[in-house]
């Protein structure tokens, strides 16, 4: 038997001769019995304590330890998610400002809406250049503009433009979760086309778009998946809705347009609509909210589906104060009783998010 | 021979190695997997304009013959099937190797793993006497069709491919890019087939991604595996070939019988041998292999003895698989699962289809039309909606979305018609159609049992503030009740009207009772059928 060192050099210096025991070749035997020395030995014990010992304390150790993956009641594997918080979105009301509602009557959508504008102050007092801007429209079905229920691309074009242009925006995005296919939806409505011409960016909503966020003093909706991709680093959110009937809450209109932000199983918030439409005032504090009552949809909401469903106004609201603007939509535009008031209003204004009582605060411009 | 000809001095030696023939092949399977790869994106409604997005199952011949055979007619476009009957006519199945897009993948397959050495490629390359087997099964496809039974979609390459990336690679890719971090994730939605919803499923979707998987890895142990033995149009294009005029030709006097030819032979065409020319795909590899320049792609006539035109199928094969042909039309409809007394209540089929008969007869399952729905509701039939003969055509799952009210996209780019391409005025009913009524789908209708205002007296109707038409299909009776806890609430408990229903199916997808909902859609009432309508009269329409 040789040496395994010997073997070693033995084949650093080739041609290796034949091993000869009484001038005979001997046969070299298949294997060599080799023998572990003490460094070596001492090794491999050391390693494998080493893993045995650190698998031990990962799995062992208390949970509260550092690295421990312990988990005794098997919560600490359950996904953690992390809530968010949406930022304030309002300005505190210039001096100049008389009026928490303006609106904006007769000429083209433009003319409506820079004069509904000009009834609370003129909308550069709201947009600082640079900001990121985000509009916030109503798309939820895959509806020609005409049909009134939802929101109309010539006033979003306009505005997108306003901030760009007139107010400097950084960038404006455009963003809504509808309730039918959003790549379809943006089309059919021309919204997306609307805003991409003026320079707006549009955010379709897909799985990966939404966060848990966190609203103290909401009911429903103290944690709920929202849309939320469009309003990482957002300065400044506006509200565009259209003012449309709604069998279940009498109306839908700019507080109701926040709903499209949420994610999740939202149908089942139709079994408490005016709990969940005053949550929706406080989620979302919105720099403006943008009433379009160009096309009212007056009946068979909120879907529409008829032109006859339809009349064409002449108004066009901004405010600082949602539930006063939609109050007096309610009542101008949708033409309803004001004791028929749907109650979300009065839950909203409980909860501060404004004043259902619109006398004096508002500017009209003809 | 003469000496150098002016274009032998144009052409140095380098740049000929550059322009060999299956340089050229490659560069054309490139260009055409690239461009079927290309139509897939565009095959989504953001995209759609007017591109031609179903050409390729279009320009596929065996679509052309085997729906002219199933109709009696040949629709739309699919007459564009004759330019790869003339392209085979001229060169042969050169469709297999420099267009073919499912062909493409298993060279590229077969050769990424292609581990084995030189001389066991030879044999692996041999024709084999099962290679007949594509030419049985395209005779037992083609007298189905002819009876009326439309079943060639299961193989045909072009809508396996279709039908793979539909509901198999497309949303797999999807999924795999949008997890890519640190991405503006407007930029990612140009990569993805689907940008702009929400994660879509296909339901059964495994099988057709197992059937590729099988057939793709195939290409480890026979070369070619689904191209030699299995595909119904490469038989069909075999059957054509042996009229072409270029071929193959074997130089006898230069052949020195080395087998060389044999080490890429993509169809196993025997080269070495008397070529068969119907098992040829053009590719070309063996003129690049052959050191002595025996082997040519060139015109008719050289040497008529060195080719074998016919595919090797006995008329013993060809009579038996014509039996079990004709035995397989009766076996498909006794299985009786498609009658018009007994179909499934979930056989929904997308707007536009064709009556349910003539749907079986065109349908070639390539769910083009799953690939474009951009609300995801459409899917491919399992065993339980339409049996075998149903197997992987569209049908709506109103659990996992709606049919949108002026989305016609199916209709658009169904290539053989069982989704006749309609207008949205005629979807709607609406303009010229008015006489007509909308297309309906099928009915909604309530389980009291489980609706929330109905049984639990708690208020919902979503479905009602859904129902897109107008007026709407689900109204409501209201009522205050005083519940089991004191409170005074409004109740609106909603009811069918089934005279302004189309069954587009927003109730039932938006139904809060999840797992079994409340309000649901079924077949039945479809005014694609009058064998399947529910009323004998729209009430709505008699008041009008």
């Amino acid at each position: 038997m040789t040496d395994s060192e010997d073997a070693r050099e033995g084949e650093a210096t080739p041609p290796e001769r034949p091993l000869l025991e009484n001038g005979k070749p001997v046969q070299k035997p298949d294997y060599e019995k080799g023998s572990m020395g003490r460094r070596s030995f001492l090794g491999k014990i050391g390693a494998a304590t080493g893993i045995i010992g650190a698998a031990t304390y990962l799995s062992k150790a208390p949970e509260d330890w550092p690295l421990s993956m312990r988990d005794d009641s098997g919560h600490r594997s359950e996904p953690k998610i992390t809530p968010i918080r949406l930022n304030d979105y309002r300005i505190e009301k210039s001096a100049a400002a008389s009026a928490d509602v303006g609106i904006g009557r007769g000429g083209t959508p433009k003319q409506m809406l820079r004069k509904a504008l000009d009834g609370i102050g003129g909308i550069e007092r709201y947009i600082s250049p640079g900001d990121i801007v985000l509009v916030k429209p109503n798309v939820a079905f895959d509806r020609a503009p005409a049909l009134g229920a939802t929101s109309q691309p010539e006033l979003i074009e306009e505005l997108v433009n306003m901030l760009l242009v007139d107010c400097r925006a950084q960038e404006v995005r455009v963003a809504d979760n509808p309730i039918e296919s959003p790549a379809d939806c943006f089309m059919k409505t021309g919204l997306r086309a609307a805003s991409e011409r003026a320079g707006g960016r549009v955010y379709l909503p897909d799985s990966n778009a939404f966060k848990m966020l966190n609203t103290p003093g909401a009911k429903l909706i103290e944690e709920w998946w929202f849309f939320h991709r469009p309003f990482t680093n957002v300065d400044k959110v506006i509200g565009v809705a259209p003012v449309k009937d709604h069998n279940l809450c009498y109306a839908s209109m700019g507080i109701k347009n926040w709903y499209g932000l949420l994610g999740g199983r939202r149908s089942q918030f139709h079994q408490d609509i005016h709990e969940i439409v005053s949550d929706l005032s406080i989620m979302i504090r919105p720099t403006l909210t943008i009433l379009d009552g160009t096309k009212i949809l007056m009946e068979n909401g909120p879907t529409g589906g008829d032109p006859s469903n339809v009349v064409t106004g002449d108004v066009v609201m901004a405010a600082l104060d949602p539930v006063a603007q939609d109050s007096w939509a309610f009542e101008h535009l949708l033409k309803r009783d004001p004791n028929d008031l749907p109650e979300y209003l009065h839950k909203s204004e409980e909860k501060g998010s404004g004043r259902v009582d619109y006398t004096g605060r508002i500017k009209e411009i003809l | 021979m003469s000496g150098p000809t002016p274009v032998d001095e144009l052409l140095s030696k380098p740049v000929r190695k550059k322009l060999r023939l299956t340089n050229v092949r490659i560069a054309s399977q490139i260009f055409f997997f690239g461009g079927f790869i290309l139509l897939c994106w565009l095959t989504w409604t953001s995209r759609l304009e007017g591109y031609p997005v179903s050409r390729i199952l279009e320009m596929d011949p065996l679509v052309m013959i085997s729906t002219m055979l199933s109709t009696g007619y040949v629709y739309r476009y699919l007459g564009w099937g004759l330019l790869v009957l003339g392209l085979t006519l001229l060169a042969g199945r050169v469709f297999c190797n420099w267009i073919c897009p499912y062909g493409t993948l298993h060279q590229f397959i077969g050769w990424l793993f292609n581990i084995h050495k030189t001389k066991d490629n030879f044999d692996r390359n041999r024709y084999l006497d099962v290679y007949y087997f594509k030419y049985a099964l395209l005779t037992v496809f083609l007298i189905m069709s002819a009876m009326g039974a439309l079943q060639i979609g299961l193989l045909d390459p072009i809508c396996l491919m279709y039908r793979s990336v539909a509901t198999v690679i497309a949303p797999t890719f999807d999924m795999t890019v949008e997890q890519i971090p640190g991405v503006d994730p407007l930029w990612i939605d140009n990569l993805k087939f689907a940008p702009g919803v929400s994660r879509r499923v296909f339901v059964g979707s495994f099988w057709i991604g197992l059937m590729l998987l099988i057939l793709v890895g195939a290409n480890v142990y026979v070369p070619r595996f689904f191209c030699r033995v299995l595909c119904p149009l490469g038989a069909l294009l075999g059957v054509v070939s042996r009229f072409s005029l270029f071929r193959i030709n074997r130089d006898v006097h230069k052949c020195t019988d080395c087998d060389l030819c044999l080490t890429r032979c993509e169809g196993a065409a025997d080269p070495q041998a008397a070529v068969r020319v119907s098992e040829c795909f053009s590719c070309m590899n063996c003129i690049d292999d052959c050191p002595e320049d025996a082997l040519s792609f060139s015109m008719v006539g050289l040497d008529t003895k060195q080719v074998q035109l016919k595919p090797d199928v006995s008329r013993r094969r060809m009579l038996f698989s014509g039996i079990i042909g004709a035995l397989g039309y009766p076996l498909i409809k006794i299985h009786g699962k498609n009658t018009n007394e007994n179909f499934s209540p979930m056989l929904i089929r997308p707007p536009g289809s064709v009556e349910e008969n003539e749907f079986l007869e065109k349908c070639i399952k390539c769910d083009q039309c799953i690939n474009v729905c951009p609300t995801n509701v459409l899917q491919p039939a399992t065993w339980a909606e339409g049996g075998l003969e149903g197997l992987w055509t569209p049908v709506m799952n109103f659990d996992i979305s709606h049919c949108q009210l002026k989305c016609t996209l199916c209709s658009e780019v169904c290539p053989t018609g069982s989704i006749r391409k309609i207008t949205v005025e005629e979807k709607l009913g609406k303009g010229e159609f008015v006489e007509e009524g909308p297309i309906v789908l099928g009915t909604a209708f309530f389980d009291r049992g489980r609706c929330l205002p109905h049984a639990m007296d708690i208020p919902c109707v979503v479905c009602e503030e859904v129902c897109p038409v107008s007026p709407k299909a689900i109204q409501t009776v209201d009522e205050e009740v005083k519940d089991v806890f004191g409170e005074i609430t409004l109740l609106n408990k909603p009811f069918m009207v089934p005279d302004l229903c189309i069954g587009c199916g927003i109730c039932q997808a938006e139904c809060p009772v999840l797992d079994d909902r409340a309000v649901y859609v079924t077949a039945v009432g479809e005014s694609r059928s009058d064998e399947r309508s529910l009323l004998l009269e729209s009430r709505a329409k008699s008041d009008k």
